[in-house]
């Protein structure tokens, strides 16, 4: 980590970039939070380590409206999200220094605690620097130890890479933490019947509380004024009054992040209810595959994206009345 | 708030006998903004039409919604009635209680129900309905045709009298189509080739008609009355202005051995070739695939033998861009394949023939120079089997749901011409009807069975069994008799299924024209507009629209022209007011409308917008309303819903859905 620290104030002192966009220190051991950095004292706040799940690439939106270029610190799952937002000209690519960091994959606070771990003090391991084998964990009532990976956020179990997708240089080691398959969970579910679907989001989405955070830390979720917020629509300003209506939020987003979602994981990071939010955009995605071939939204700026685009090989719409 | 009269509609009893028209209009008075409502037996008559005048005079409204028929038979009607009565047009909406509702309805309870709903949520939308203008379009004066066989050609030469630009496409490197494949045509056997090649030949000598052979439309852009195509002129590996024509390069070419598509594979042609010897132009092709100085390099025999020369191995394919403001569709058909019908031994043996191929057989510039041999041993058949209906009318998917209906003419004409010719072979034919519906028809068909004593069998075949003895074994029922037949014979002709040419999906897919389950071609109207396509500007001719016949396919063609001609005789077309627009508060620049866009009518520049006092340049969409034809595909995809379409509005459609949820 001191690397990259070096290395942004480097940057910042030779006046390539005007700001650094990373991750400081939060109140807790495990929640960083993400911070703008615009002088090299500032970054003795700086932190980089297993926690820092967020995504920064939403974050250059704004940022590609201010003066100069920001260094940005992106995992190799978020440059997918950055990539997307370039071919969507969110962002913009030349106010962005960035610099790809390595992951040894994220760590989940709540898979901690459901292990029975209490009373955090300090967590030893989870820094970049660290082999990612096993957490340290000091707690009021004595130290435990847990796996790094039994730590792990579902999303680095199914990583898609510990490659950056654009970078203008890379920092840092990574390590591969994929031991399961991405659509395995889909499938299940697919297996269901109609009425244990019904019931299984039904469970899940009745946990919602409509605190938006999840459409806020959506990188798809850029619109300047969601649908769900403008009074030009009859959907704004639905809150959860019903069932129908929870639901619904969560549906149609899912529909508007179909095709373009990179499937980052950050909706279901954030969730304070603990939904699987991911399962709708992973089925989506899995669908557009089986119809369209295998398309990974964000692995370029250029490849026209399924559903946005027509060849004469694309399948008949008869085929998903077929498919049920 | 608008003052919204309603219209109920009996259509004689259509409407009224299933649905309680006085219901529907008492319950539209409940409707907001509704100021009256009544019912009449022919809304679309004079009387009904001045009914509807004197309501918007009378009581001073600003929107009306007439229940009655699809809107695709009246809308414009009742549009026009409003317009005279001083209402915009586009305040005009129809409830369709006919179509979706009374006929499909028997309970009356129950279709008056859904009409009532069906009022309300036309009442709901012309509520949020705003006045729109048509704008103006130009119409290019030419016309394109794709496909150069007797529909394109006749086609081409109707437009073209009138006194129209007229290019034809045709993939071949010949115009002609199947019409030249054939011998002789029914009812009156005059040779075919005899009434093809002097309209080929007019064709290619009208000064307004242009003809693109060995060519293909490769893109589709624009729409009715301005449409810009890109046609791919293949290489010919021959100068076209060069070529004399002379045929000596194909008598020289070492390569031989490419089958003839002409001949249906039958025999096979040099690589360097012209289809058949009337070809228009008549300027050879290399085939590239057979030629050998493609393969290896190595010969250019045609170079050097060629005195004029032509030939020009270099040569690439080329792109022509051109505008049109009409395009016929004229993409003929071809035979299906066989493979699912194993059972009649078509791959097994030379001498099961398809129709078609026969058609060569009997040709004299045919493979057996128009001798009638079997193609195994070449021997004089003495027996032959005619087989119907093989892949029409069939009911599971080896073949097509649809009668072929050229193929129980085209079979009596083949047993005619062979019984007539060799009165010593036995010709019988097997068969489920036969269906002679034309002029002259079932008086061909009889004189083929009464006069030339051709064996009609009612009943189908069940196998074909090549025998040791190179003679076919037939097996077949006589369903009159209640028999089974066991029958020897040297030939066995397959009345095979013709289908749309596979093309035409790619060129339907362009063109935004719709095909049905059969990859025929739609018609804007079964019966009323049989020879348009629901696509405006996009007209049909010939068996791209259905299986017909020779003077059928003529007459299509003349009446596609006439559709063209109207159509090119406007120098101004109204456009549809009901286009896209965005939102620029809303509009997040991310191209996803663009993308989806199939007319090119989005396009992105960076402006200055104030937004609710942030002042920032943005990039916004901009729709180009003269090419945006109002499909809505942006609307849906817009994420932000920035993009809306005029008349059609996202908030009018859930309004609609909101009264029929009510």
């Amino acid at each position: 980590m001191q690397e990259l620290i070096n290395r942004a104030k480097e940057l910042l002192e030779n006046g390539t970039v005007a700001r650094v966009l990373g991750w400081k220190a939060g109140d807790l051991p495990y929640n960083p939070e993400p911070a703008y950095f615009e002088s090299a004292e500032s970054l003795k706040d700086f932190v980089y380590n297993g926690f820092c799940g967020a995504n920064l690439s939403k974050y250059m939106i704004e940022a590609s409206k201010l003066e100069g270029k920001t260094l940005v610190c992106l995992k190799p799952c978020d440059t997918y999200s950055f990539n997307q937002l370039i071919k969507e000209h969110r962002v913009d690519r030349e106010k962005a220094y960035i610099i790809g960091v390595g992951c040894k994959g994220k760590l989940d606070i709540e898979k901690i605690r459901n292990q029975g771990v209490k009373g955090i003090e300090s967590i030893q391991g989870a820094e970049i620097t660290d082999a990612a084998d096993e957490l340290k964990i000091q707690t009021i009532y004595g130290e435990k130890t847990i796996a790094y990976a039994d730590a792990m956020l579902e999303r680095c179990h199914v990583c898609k890479g510990k490659e950056h997708k654009i970078f203008d240089e890379e920092i840092g080691e990574s390590k591969e933490t994929k031991d399961g398959e991405r659509f395995d969970e889909v499938s299940r579910i697919e297996k269901m019947s109609p009425a244990e679907k019904f019931a299984f989001f039904q469970k899940e989405l009745s946990k919602c509380i409509r605190c938006n955070a999840c459409r806020n830390v959506c990188p798809a979720c850029s619109c300047r004024k969601c649908v769900f917020d403008s009074n030009k629509f009859d959907s704004s300003q639905k809150a959860n009054v019903d069932s129908f209506e929870e639901k619904m939020f969560h549906i149609i987003r899912a529909f508007h992040v179909a095709g373009r979602c990179t499937d980052c994981g950050e909706c279901s990071r954030v969730c304070p209810q603990g939904i699987p939010l991911h399962l709708f955009n992973r089925k989506f995605i899995k669908d557009i595959d089986g119809l369209y071939g295998e398309y990974q939204a964000g692995a370029d700026t250029t490849s026209k994206a399924p559903l946005t685009n027509y060849t004469f090989e694309d399948a008949e719409p008869s085929i998903v009345g077929k498919r049920g | 708030m608008q003052r919204i009269g309603v219209f109920v509609c009996h259509c004689g009893s259509n409407i009224a006998a299933t649905v309680d028209v006085a219901k529907v209009a008492e319950m539209a008075l409940m409707e907001p903004g509704v100021v009256h409502a009544e019912d009449y037996q022919y809304m679309c008559s004079e009387a009904g039409q001045a009914k509807i005048a004197d309501a918007i005079h009378e009581k001073n409204l600003s929107g009306i919604v007439v229940c009655s028929c699809s809107p695709r038979m009246h809308e414009a009607t009742f549009r026009k009635a409003a317009e005279r009565a001083g209402l915009n047009p586009y305040m005009v909406e129809i409830a369709n209680i006919r179509e979706h509702c009374s006929w499909i309805h028997k309970d009356m309870e129950e279709a008056t129900k859904k009409a009532v709903i069906l009022m309300r949520a036309a009442v709901a939308k012309v509520n949020l309905n705003t006045p729109l203008k048509p704008g103006e379009s130009r119409v290019t004066k030419r016309a394109l045709i794709i496909g150069g066989g007797i529909a394109g050609i006749q086609t081409a030469l109707d437009i073209a009298d009138a006194g129209y630009e007229v290019d034809i496409v045709e993939k071949t490197p010949s115009i002609g189509g199947r019409m030249s494949q054939l011998d002789k045509t029914f009812p009156t056997l005059d040779c075919s080739a005899c009434i093809l090649t002097p309209k080929m030949v007019e064709a290619s000598a009208h000064e307004k008609i242009n003809i693109y052979t060995y060519s293909e439309v490769e893109k589709v852009s624009g729409f009715v009355g301005d449409f810009t195509v890109d046609i791919r002129k293949k290489a010919r590996s021959v100068d076209m202005d060069k070529c004399t024509g002379c045929g000596v390069c194909q008598e020289k070419c070492p390569s031989k051995k490419a089958p003839s598509e002409f001949n249906r594979g039958l025999n096979t042609r040099s690589a360097i070739y012209t289809p058949f010897a009337q070809a228009i132009p008549n300027v050879p092709v290399i085939d590239r695939e057979a030629c050998i100085k493609f393969k290896t390099g190595k010969c250019g025999i045609c170079s050097k033998v060629c005195q004029a020369g032509a030939i020009d191995y270099e040569q690439k394919d080329e792109i022509i861009t051109e505008k049109y403001g009409a395009i016929v569709v004229a993409t003929g058909f071809d035979t299906i394949n066989l493979d699912k019908y194993d059972e009649y031994a078509y791959s097994q043996s030379k001498d099961v023939i398809t129709s078609l191929e026969l058609e060569r057989v009997m040709n004299a510039a045919g493979p057996t120079h128009g001798h009638l041999e079997r193609l195994s041993d070449g021997k004089a058949p003495k027996e032959m089997v005619f087989i119907q209906c093989v892949g029409s009318r069939c009911s599971d998917d080896r073949g097509k749901p649809y009668c072929s209906k050229i193929c129980c003419m085209y079979t009596a004409k083949h047993a005619m011409l062979i019984r007539d010719k060799y009165p010593d072979v036995n010709v019988t034919v097997f068969y489920i009807d036969v269906r002679t519906p034309g002029k002259n028809f079932d008086e061909f068909y009889r004189r083929a069975v009464e006069q030339y004593g051709v064996n009609y069998i009612k009943g189908q075949v069940g196998k074909v069994i090549p025998q040791p003895n190179g003679k076919l074994l037939v097996q077949g029922s006589d369903l009159l008799d209640n028999k089974q037949i066991l029958k020897e014979a040297d030939m066995v002709v397959l009345a095979t299924a013709i289908e749309p040419n596979p093309d035409v999906r790619k060129i339907a897919t362009m063109l935004t024209a719709s095909i049905d389950t059969n990859n025929f071609l739609t018609e804007a109207h079964a019966k009323l507009r049989p020879v348009e396509s629901p696509t405006a500007g996009i007209f049909l001719s010939g068996v791209c629209q259905g299986p017909k016949d020779i003077p059928e396919t003529v007459a299509q063609a003349g009446a596609a022209a006439v559709k063209a001609i109207g159509l090119l005789a406007k120098d101004k077309l109204m456009t549809n007011p009901c286009t896209a627009h965005s939102d620029e508060l809303l509009c997040n620049g991310c191209s996803t409308c663009e993308n989806v866009c199939p007319y090119g009518a989005i396009t992105y520049e960076d402006k200055e917008v104030n937004d609710h006092g942030i002042r920032e340049v943005r990039r916004l969409a901009v729709v180009n309303s003269a090419l945006c034809q109002g499909c809505g595909a942006c609307t849906v995809a817009c994420p932000s819903g920035a993009m809306d379409l005029q008349g059609f509005s996202n908030r009018q459609i859930i309004a609609e859905v909101d009264a029929i949820c009510r």
